[in-house]
């Protein structure tokens, strides 16, 4: 009996929305990678051609995926993760170097990216710590221990010169709250972002000004159980030393074309002569996509109707910068609705999450949810202009095996997870 | 409350989006316009312009090919700019002025880099235009003028102006427009409409292939051949009689209002304007203030028509019944009212009618003109009346023509009087100028000629008009239809056998043509400049106003001579060798001719400018080509010696 039923357990909702997002990512690879006539979908020397073969591949893969037994892969959570790191370990003596980064394995005529695998892994191996009876993350031992199980392979990916894949390691961090980080570093998070670009856009002097009459504001306002004078200083001083610091990293440290993504975010270059300069070389993918996206009006263009997606003015267009053909074709309504889907599947994902029995469940889905959220905000964010550039997919849609692949994998053990909470009882 | 951080921040960050979409894709999105996209690369294909034909079928204007090297800045990319330039025959320096001028223009719009290339600097160019991003090269067809006659009628085209686009989007920067004569008159006849072909473009500027497999593509409409009315062979002897004159002469055609020659003198070669040469010479023409070629005389040309608007006033006074054919005046040497007297030359006396017309009787005319103006009860509505007919004539206003040129010349009526004097404060002494056609009266050479062919046609006239016939297509009606003077048709008879008699034995009995009857009249205009604000009189305009043969004329012309003295000395000459011309092709008074030829004004339009004191009119010598020649010679072997 039990048996039976066994298919309809699986969240359909899920199921669907990852469908749409893979189908209508599909479609537009199409038309920002076909050239002239399609001769066949099939045809392997395009990209749209390998893609449909990906998808293949993929579903697949998730009927693999759901026909594992649940219990393994929090069994195996920690094999899974060291096999991960050894893949990346491994980057360093067989990897492929694509555009400056050695990030790709290549057998054959194929590539792969461990790294893209590496966030599933690193994902079951938090859930897998997190959900020990004896890890409490109120202590800041256990929370340093958390924090080594994704600084490890975030490391690796750097050094593979892959910054922006270790971006999104920092999307951990909602699960550690969620999971019972205290408030006070969801308040430091919050200091050292603020701290950063006030320090970058207005100066330290400001910030200093700025940190100081915030501070002791705070601190008489909360006269009841005044503590000494010398916390507040404490506190300043950090304060105008963080903000130091980043300056002295932006001004020395960083390389200049991270240099210029981030003056150009936060608009600290004035000489209109460079600032057009700097438009046209770095920002040329920026300004191209902006303008892709704003030609497509209300109701875009059409579908392969897009002049300059056919022209492909958008470089990449068909990798990161996919967003900006669904901009230019299908208009508002269409991108409008992309922005939807994601934010939908992000809230089912969290809503199930929540709805675990098992600890080790619901953190896993947490980290799928965060994984999704923070490569969604950081892709679509930096194609329509809102956040400097960061080369990472965006899920489900973008072009390319290893990241559809780790991306399923990342979602589907959670679906598999869910869909065995009953048999917990 | 650990749970809704990130359940908010992702709807935050999801209202965020849809925000910036909105801005982007909504907001901040003026509708899509295929010509701004910078992804669509715009051919413009332009068509033929029509050809020029004249009446006989004679081709005047034709076509060239011409390239134009355009520039779209924006697209520009780092070049080898001294093989470019090289190419091109400009200097670095002419780059980046072009290229500034060009990117302040716009930035994005096409402009021109270099206009015009000769076909070898085009032929080299093209194979190594592929090198120069954000450069294309753009064809263009030039006029090619088939004759150096008639610059005045044909005009020329030139380049587009930022004021023009900015009226007619049609024209965009580099395209050519009718600039004057008959190219701007009928632009859009001549200009056809221009194709556009959409091309898609790539990222490195390359075409991939039509746009939307060309479905907004259209052809170009090639422009319409037209022919004008101008007769070449009469156009081209009428400029040559008119060398070393300054002046215009109008010839109609009096059954169509067609207008069989219009000449301008001094005129320049139309070809001059063609090309790259253009702005140059045009400027050059612009500039010269003494002999003003780019002036059109016969159109623009407004002077007091003096004695040939006598015959206006004995046609109204016939009509108004205030004189008949055989009243009679006494001529003392003029007309005297009040303490004044308006002189006259001497001639019999009393005299009717045919004798004041052909005699030119100024006594004779203000007693008509009198009579008219006493037959109401007050100045005022006499003047009226009077001006009414006049008007009827096509003058005092612009007549309608085809040519954007023109000026409206001057009829007065009582308002014009009451303005001047206070209402009701004046008498017909005051105007009794206007009899003689001074005064307040002023017309230009097309109305006289106008008014010749209303007269020959015996109380009607059709619009001049320069368009004959346009391919597949019909002219405007306007032109087709007369316009009816106030004169009853019975009137014209005893007037038209008054300007017969001019020929016969008037003023211009030494002027007749064997076998064809001319009826004239006989005119000289007082003119006066400012030399250093010294008002000076000059030497008269000779003027002369004829339509033959006498019943069913061909021909109505009016011939303009500046500082020609007397009617019949040069413009009735001229009148005569044209309509000679015309009617039988060839010239039997050749005696007419060779004077014609022989002789010259340029020493009249010499003096305002010499700084030396002048004669005038009778007591000023007339002078053949050869002795001004001799003459100028002369001085400048003066000055040699002096500075010796």
């Amino acid at each position: 009996m039990q048996r039976e039923h066994r298919g309809f357990k699986f969240d359909w909702i899920t199921i669907t929305l990852f469908l749409i997002l893979v189908g209508f990512g599909w479609l537009n690879i199409v038309s920002a990678s076909h050239t002239g006539e399609i001769t066949s979908y099939f045809d392997m020397s395009q990209p749209y051609g390998k893609q449909l073969m990906f998808i293949m591949l993929t579903l697949a893969l998730i009927v693999i995926i759901l026909s594992i037994e649940a219990k393994f892969y929090e069994r195996f959570a920690s094999i899974i993760y060291f096999i991960s790191l050894l893949s990346l370990i491994g980057l360093f003596i067989f990897g492929k170097n694509v555009n400056g980064a050695t990030s790709w394995y290549a057998i054959g005529g194929m590539t792969l990216q461990p790294s893209e695998f590496a966030k599933f892994a690193t994902s079951l191996a938090v859930a897998k710590y997190i959900s020990d009876l004896q890890t409490n993350m109120k202590t800041l031992q256990d929370q340093l221990k958390t924090v080594a199980i994704i600084v490890v392979p975030a490391i690796l990916i750097l050094l593979q010169n892959d910054a922006g894949s270790t971006i999104v390691y920092a999307s951990f961090f909602f699960v550690f709250y969620r999971e019972g980080l205290q408030q006070i570093y969801l308040l430091i998070a919050v200091a050292i972002l603020l701290l950063s670009v006030l320090s970058l856009k207005f100066g330290v002097l400001f910030t200093a000004i700025l940190s100081a009459v915030l501070i002791f504001t705070i601190y008489f306002l909360k006269r009841k159980k005044r503590a000494s004078f010398l916390q507040p200083i404490v506190v300043l001083v950090l304060c105008i030393g963080f903000a130091f610091g980043v300056r002295t990293f932006y001004d020395s440290i960083l390389k200049p074309h991270q240099k210029d993504r981030i003056s150009l975010w936060l608009r600290l270059e004035k000489d209109p002569e460079k600032l057009q300069q700097m438009k046209q070389t770095i920002l040329y993918n920026l300004n191209e996509s902006e303008k892709a996206i704003s030609s497509g009006g209300i109701t875009g263009k059409g579908y392969l109707q897009g002049t300059r997606t056919t022209g492909k003015f958008v470089p990449e267009q068909h990798t990161d910068y996919i967003f900006s053909t669904v901009g230019e074709e299908w208009g508002f309504a269409g991108s409008a609705l992309v922005v939807i889907l994601f934010v939908a599947l992000i809230i089912r994902v969290l809503y199930l999450a929540e709805s675990q029995k098992n600890q080790f469940s619901r953190v896993y889905g947490y980290c799928v949810a965060s994984i999704l959220f923070v490569h969604f905000t950081i892709n679509t964010g930096m194609v329509m202009g809102l956040i400097p550039t960061v080369g990472i997919p965006l899920p489900f849609f973008s072009y390319g095996g290893s990241g559809l692949w780790g991306f399923t994998i990342l979602l589907f053990i959670f679906v598999k997870l869910d869909s065995n909470k009953i048999n917990e009882w | 409350m650990r749970k809704l951080l990130l359940l908010s921040t992702v709807v935050i960050v999801g209202l965020i989006f849809i925000a910036r979409l909105f801005y982007l894709q909504v907001y901040n999105q003026s509708t899509y316009n295929l010509y701004e996209d910078n992804a669509i690369r715009k051919v413009y294909d332009y068509p033929k312009r029509g050809y020029v034909y004249d009446r006989n079928g004679k081709l005047l204007v034709a076509n060239q090919p011409s390239y134009d090297v355009m520039i779209i800045p924006r697209e520009v990319e780092p070049l080898d700019t001294l093989e470019f330039c090289n190419l091109l025959k400009i200097t670095k320096e002419d780059f980046k002025k072009k290229y500034d001028k060009a990117y302040h223009y716009s930035p994005r719009l096409p402009s021109p880099f270099v206009a015009q290339l000769s076909k070898e600097d085009y032929a080299l160019l093209q194979e190594k235009m592929r090198k120069f991003e954000g450069f294309y090269i753009q064809k263009r067809s030039l006029r090619d003028y088939q004759t150096s006659i008639g610059a005045n009628v044909l005009g020329d085209i030139g380049e587009v102006n930022n004021a023009i686009i900015q009226r007619q989007p049609y024209y965009k920067m580099g395209d050519l427009i009718g600039k004057q004569g008959i190219e701007i008159s009928y632009e859009e006849t001549l200009r056809g409409v221009k194709g556009i072909k959409f091309i898609q473009k790539d990222r490195f500027n390359r075409d991939i292939g039509p746009y939307k497999e060309g479905i907004y593509d259209t052809l170009p409409e090639p422009g319409k051949d037209i022919t004008i009315t101008i007769d070449a062979e009469l156009q081209a002897y009428g400029e040559l009689l008119m060398q070393n004159k300054r002046g215009g002469i109008i010839a109609i055609e009096p059954s169509s209002g067609e207008i069989l020659t219009m000449i301008s003198s001094p005129t320049y070669n139309p070809n001059l304007l063609v090309g790259r040469n253009r702005s140059k010479n045009f400027t050059k023409l612009y500039n010269d203030s003494l002999s003003q070629p780019l002036y059109d005389r016969g159109l623009q040309a407004m002077y007091p028509p003096g004695s040939p608007f006598k015959v206006i006033n004995a046609l109204i006074g016939l009509q108004e019944n205030v004189v008949t054919t055989n009243d009679k005046f006494t001529c003392a040497h003029g007309y005297r009212y009040g303490n004044r007297k308006m002189g006259c030359h001497g001639h019999k006396s009393p005299a009717d009618m045919n004798l004041g017309i052909y005699e030119s009787c100024n006594a004779y005319f203000a007693n008509v003109y009198r009579r008219i103006m006493d037959k109401y009860d007050t100045p005022a509505e006499g003047m009226d009346i009077w001006s009414n007919h006049v008007k009827s004539f096509g003058l005092g206003n612009y007549l309608g023509y085809d040519l954007r040129v023109g000026q409206p010349g001057k009829i007065p009526d009582a308002e014009t009087y009451n303005r001047a004097y206070g209402k009701n404060r004046w008498y017909t002494t005051f105007t009794l100028s206007n009899a003689i056609g001074q005064g307040e009266v002023l017309a230009t050479p097309i109305q006289l000629a106008n008014m010749a062919a209303a007269i020959g046609n015996r109380g009607y006239y059709y619009t001049p008009h320069i368009i004959k016939k346009i391919e597949n297509d019909t002219i405007d009606s306007k032109y087709t239809t007369p316009n009816h003077t106030t004169i009853d048709k019975q009137n014209f008879e005893p007037v038209i056998q008054g300007m017969y008699d001019v020929y016969n034995k008037g003023t211009a009995k030494y002027l007749q043509v064997p076998g064809i009857e001319i009826c004239g009249k006989t005119g000289t205009a007082e003119n006066f400049t400012r030399i250093d604000g010294v008002k000076t009189q000059l030497t008269d305009h000779s003027i002369f106003v004829a339509f033959a043969p006498k019943d069913d004329p061909k021909i109505a012309i009016a011939v303009f001579v500046e500082n020609g003295y007397w009617g019949s000395r040069f413009a009735g000459r001229i009148a005569s060798l044209m309509i000679e011309k015309y009617i039988k092709g060839e010239i039997t008074r050749t005696d007419m001719e060779n004077w014609i030829l022989q002789h010259t004004l340029e020493h009249e339009y010499e003096k305002p400018h010499s700084g030396k004191p002048f004669k005038i009119n009778g007591e000023s010598r007339i002078m053949t080509v050869n002795e001004y020649e001799l003459e100028k010679q002369r001085k400048i072997n003066i000055n040699t010696q002096t500075v010796n």
